[in-house]
């Protein structure tokens, strides 16, 4: 560390992401950062997500511990008010004072209030901060009717909000149009009439004069108009202001309109003292989006780091779903720049607006509006930010019925084309990542995160991989094996469609060869999955592996631990008895596992069936421990016993145990249900979660524990049984289509392009129209479940196999154990010498 | 004079105790021998060590069985190394290599032939 102190004002966005960017270059400064709200940064531009279920510990984008670990002083819920600039110190509300040598003020924005009168009602609000949605959410309780002032890009935002409050919703704004800023007039229609149909009211060109109590409402807005509107809430979103007040008051040059002035170097007028983010002034402009504050707050840490940084300006081109329509906006927007031409797109059916201009010769784009259908976004962006000449047609490039769109392809882009803008990844930055030996996109996205933000450019990113790897002649190989030239995804469909029973069929139609230990147990899973015959049936018995074929898991001496099913981690008494009577006869070591269940080691081969007999008179069932299949699904007691649980989660873990067990699949699945929100089955840790809410159950999808630990994504709130069920057979059944082989869930929706965002799509709004098809098979595979061993134990053909010699009696008698804390395990090769000997020589010595 | 072990054929099982495409074991003079029968190949049934001299366990005969590049292979179901089903050589590392005995069929019995 050295002594240079850095005082950090601000723990909103762009403050933590300077604080981030600072750390990451190692500097090794005294950094302290203050915060006026009670909690570390969290992520205000999905602030509207937490009135659909989003947790609002969700959007933080770091905890006190996060700048514990960074070595960073954090200071929460004790504002800077004053900076005494000659002394270099700044002072807190509760009178802490902070030397700095170099002071970064990242104080942000306010809400704009329009001085109305009656604006300050108890039942006026305004939308920036976790608080406010908490006051929100309150006055909503007992609200039917809301007004958002302000119909922006905030303003719809919050309109969203109200309108997954469950009221009756109004966007009230003083210009002719929606979003004026970023559409022009045919956009902003088409957004008025998209929103309209979705039952939010718009009034435009309306003036607030005065807010009134009301009669049939708790508010009254009395418009220039004469018109009136009742209401019980009303939120402001109206636009935002620069918090400058610190500024303005340590006489730093602050702007005309508000906001600090900055120079290219962020510096203030004072040359110890930066500003950045939307409390900023530059070039006479408030950059009001959070890309830009990102730079600024690198191009601070670079010079704090050493390095020459500049701002350059930034571009305010944005893409959105506003109340689910996307919206984009490019450039030059209105066509202000002189000389400039539009093309305009105009569908009032399928409610479609599009609009390019260009330069006058028609070869430079300088913008775009786009409304209802943004897939063009991407493209036209890399052509206005890399000024790439314009095809001869522009209109091809949003015209639909014009053929096949001219596509852009990565290999025109220039190396300097940003392709991720949320964590500004070049495609410069992308060949790097291929040249330091990236050969997939799954390895770039990870080693650059591209594509692991808003997801915008995961097309283009994945156009731009699989060219550039073609170009360096890799061609991408996707074959399972040598046997078979397809994936795994390939040969299920293959198998599906032709009807394909048996490997050799496969094979015969498909492959060539005899196939190995890799087509084999991959092609099995996929005869599993689709048809359900028993794994040990004989033309399916010799292409699993040593797990599936002794049902059991094979351990490190060639011994198996037996793992009986225990749904939901619930057992009585009685069964636990019989598992403690089988381990102590059969001689095996007992552990519990982490999926509620009890793991028997040290079974020898031709004793599992003996074992087995026992447990399936006793009631249980196979775990299907060894099969790449449902495993178990962890609960927690529930509303049953537990003081706080809302829902019997006990009850559901069994009942979708039940469901799901024997299914095979890609990889093995893992699942939990938690009775309320304290999480106690760790659910988010699974393949698929469920955690107990007031009204049903919230559906947590693709995480894992294991060597790369993933948390679950949310993927739909307040089911009820029938529709959580529904959503869980549609999700594992489109898994098991469409994963690689051994790839677990997260990794497979990591791959899917369009991510979880697509698989809500699929899942729940059927957009490929296989839904019913999914649910159908699966049920024809819960339908047609049978407990594995209970089948084997009354099968005298597939019971030879687990004969340790086909000729003789009795086990392998190399396996050897020792005693441990009370219990069996393996001897150790030196044990084993001395142990196998002493037996050998009191045998001679009969 | 050298004493030349005499090497015998010895009946170890019968056809109907095989599984197909797959493995099984057998005692045959004290040494746990694997016999892989792949009924569509010219010589039907293969022998080797079955012991895994990588995870130092018996359990060769419970491998896979497939083919790599054109040869008979069986794998380890512990660490899944690749053995030449006629010669016994380990395919990942070229310092391994499993014992081979010959194997017959006489009818519908299996022959080992193994020291007396």
């Amino acid at each position: 560390m050295n002594d240079r102190k850095i005082v950090v004002i601000g723990n909103g966005m762009v403050g933590h992401h300077f604080v981030e960017t600072l750390v990451g270059l190692g500097t090794g400064d005294h950094i302290t950062v203050i915060g006026e709200e009670p909690r570390p940064a969290y992520d205000r531009v999905h602030l509207s997500e937490v009135f659909c279920g989003r947790e609002p510990a969700e959007l933080a984008l770091a905890t006190r511990d996060t700048y514990r670990e960074w070595g960073v002083q954090a200071v929460f819920g004790d504002p800077v008010t004053r900076i005494e600039r000659a002394a270099k110190t700044v002072v807190t509300a509760s009178g802490r004072r902070f030397d700095y040598h170099k002071l970064v003020m990242a104080t942000g924005s306010y809400p704009f209030v329009p001085p109305v009168s009656g604006a300050d009602h108890e039942r006026c609000l305004v939308y920036r901060t976790i608080d406010d949605l908490g006051r929100i959410k309150a006055a909503a309780k007992d609200s039917r009717t809301g007004v958002v002032v302000g119909g922006g890009l905030l303003g719809l935002e919050c309109a969203n909000a109200l309108r997954n409050l469950d009221l009756e919703t109004h966007v009230v704004e003083f210009a002719p149009g929606l979003m004026g800023v970023q559409l022009d007039e045919g956009g902003s229609r088409m957004l008025r009439r998209k929103i309209e149909a979705l039952g939010v009211r718009v009034h435009t060109s309306k003036n607030t004069r005065e807010i009134v109590d009301g009669s049939g409402a708790a508010l009254a807005m009395n418009f220039a108009d004469e018109a009136v509107l009742d209401t019980d809430m009303i939120v402001f979103s109206a636009g935002i202001r620069p918090r400058d007040q610190l500024a303005r008051e340590s006489e730093l040059a602050v702007g005309e309109r508000g906001g600090i002035v900055i120079d290219y170097k962020c510096k203030t007028s004072d040359s110890d003292i930066f500003a950045i983010g939307e409390c900023a002034l530059f070039g006479g402009r408030i950059y009001g989006l959070v890309a830009p504050g990102y730079r600024m707050a690198e191009v601070v840490a670079n010079q704090l780091a050493g390095e020459p940084a500049q701002f350059q300006g930034a571009d305010m081109s944005t893409k959105l779903k506003l109340l689910g329509v996307d919206v984009g906006s490019i450039g030059d927007a209105h066509a202000r720049i002189e000389g400039s031409i539009s093309y305009v797109f105009s569908d009032e059916r399928a409610e479609v607006y599009k609009r390019i201009v260009t330069s006058g010769d028609g070869k430079t784009l300088l913008g775009a509006v786009l409304v209802g259908d943004c897939e063009d976004y991407d493209t036209l962006l890399q052509y206005f930010l890399n000024g790439i000449e314009l095809p001869a047609e522009p209109e091809s490039l949003i015209v639909p019925a014009a053929g096949d769109k001219p596509l852009l392809g990565a290999a025109a882009l220039p190396m300097s084309a940003t392709v991720c803008s949320c964590h500004n990844v070049t495609k410069g930055g992308i060949v790097e990542a291929l040249d330091s030996g990236c050969c997939s996109l799954g390895e770039v996205k990870a080693e650059t995160r591209a594509s692991t933000g808003c997801g915008g450019c995961a097309a283009m990113l994945k156009n731009l991989v699989e060219d550039e790897l073609s170009a360096r002649g890799v061609t991408v190989d996707k074959s399972i094996c040598e046997h078979f030239p397809h994936t795994r995804q390939e040969l299920y469909h293959l198998a599906r469609v032709g009807e394909l029973k048996t490997f050799d069929d496969m094979l015969a139609k498909h492959g060539r060869g005899r196939g190995c230990d890799i087509c084999k147990p991959a092609v099995a899973s996929i005869m599993a999955s689709l048809w359900n015959e028993h794994v040990l049936e004989m033309p399916h018995v010799g292409l699993q592996d040593t797990n599936d074929t002794f049902l059991a898991n094979m351990q490190k001496d060639g011994t198996y631990s037996v793992v009986p099913r225990i749904a939901g981690g619930e057992i009585t008494p009685d069964k636990l008895i019989v598992l403690g009577e089988v381990a102590k006869k059969y001689g095996l070591y007992t552990k519990i596992t982490g999926g509620q269940r009890i793991d028997l080691f040290g079974a020898r081969q031709h004793e599992l069936p003996d074992i087995w007999r026992e447990l399936v008179a006793a009631g249980f069932e196979t775990g299907h421990a060894y099969g790449k299949a449902l495993r178990t699904v962890k609960s927690c007691v529930g509303s049953t016993w537990c003081r706080y649980g809302v829902q019997d989660s006990v009850g559901m873990a069994i009942y979708i145990e039940n469901r799901y067990k024997g299914l095979r699949a890609p990889h093995k699945i893992k699942s939990a249900v938690s009775g309320c929100t304290r999480e106690c089955a760790e659910a988010q840790s699974k393949d698929f979660g469920v955690i107990a809410t007031e009204n049903g159950w919230n559906l947590y999808v693709c995480g894992n524990g294991g060597m790369k630990p993933r948390h679950a994504d949310l993927f739909a709130t307040d089911l009820d049984d029938e529709t959580l069920i529904r959503y869980i057979d549609r999700f594992l059944m489109f898994y098991i289509r469409t994963a690689d082989r051994l790839q677990r869930t997260s990794v497979w929706m990591d791959n899917l392009e369009g991510g979880l965002d697509y698989l809500r799509e699929v899942v729940i709004e059927d957009s490929l129209g296989i839904c019913s098809e999914l649910e159908q098979q699966m049920a024809s595979v819960v339908g047609t479940y049978q407990c594995e061993w209970n089948t084997t134990i009354n099968d005298p053909e597939k019971l030879k196999r687990f004969r340790q010699f086909v000729n003789a009696d009795g086990g392998d008698p190399e396996v050897v154990f020792v005693q441990e804390r009370g219990q069996n395990r393996p001897a150790r090769p030196e044990e084993k010498i001395r142990l196998v000997a002493r037996v050998a020589s009191a045998a001679g010595a009969k | 004079m050298n004493v030349v072990e005499k090497l015998v054929w010895q009946g170890v099982c019968l056809r109907a105790d095989l599984v197909a495409n797959s493995g099984v074991c057998a005692l045959v003079a004290g040494e746990q021998v694997a016999i892989f029968y792949l009924p569509e190949t010219e010589q039907q049934v293969f022998a080797l060590g079955n012991r895994d001299p990588v995870g130092r366990a018996n359990v060769m005969s419970r491998g896979i069985v497939g083919d790599l590049q054109g040869q008979l292979v069986v794998a380890s179901p512990l660490y899944k190394e690749h053995y030449n089903l006629l010669t016994g050589q380990c395919l990942e590392d070229a310092r391994v290599c499993l014992p081979v005995y010959p194997v017959r069929m006489d009818g519908d019995q299996v022959q080992v032939q193994a020291g007396n």
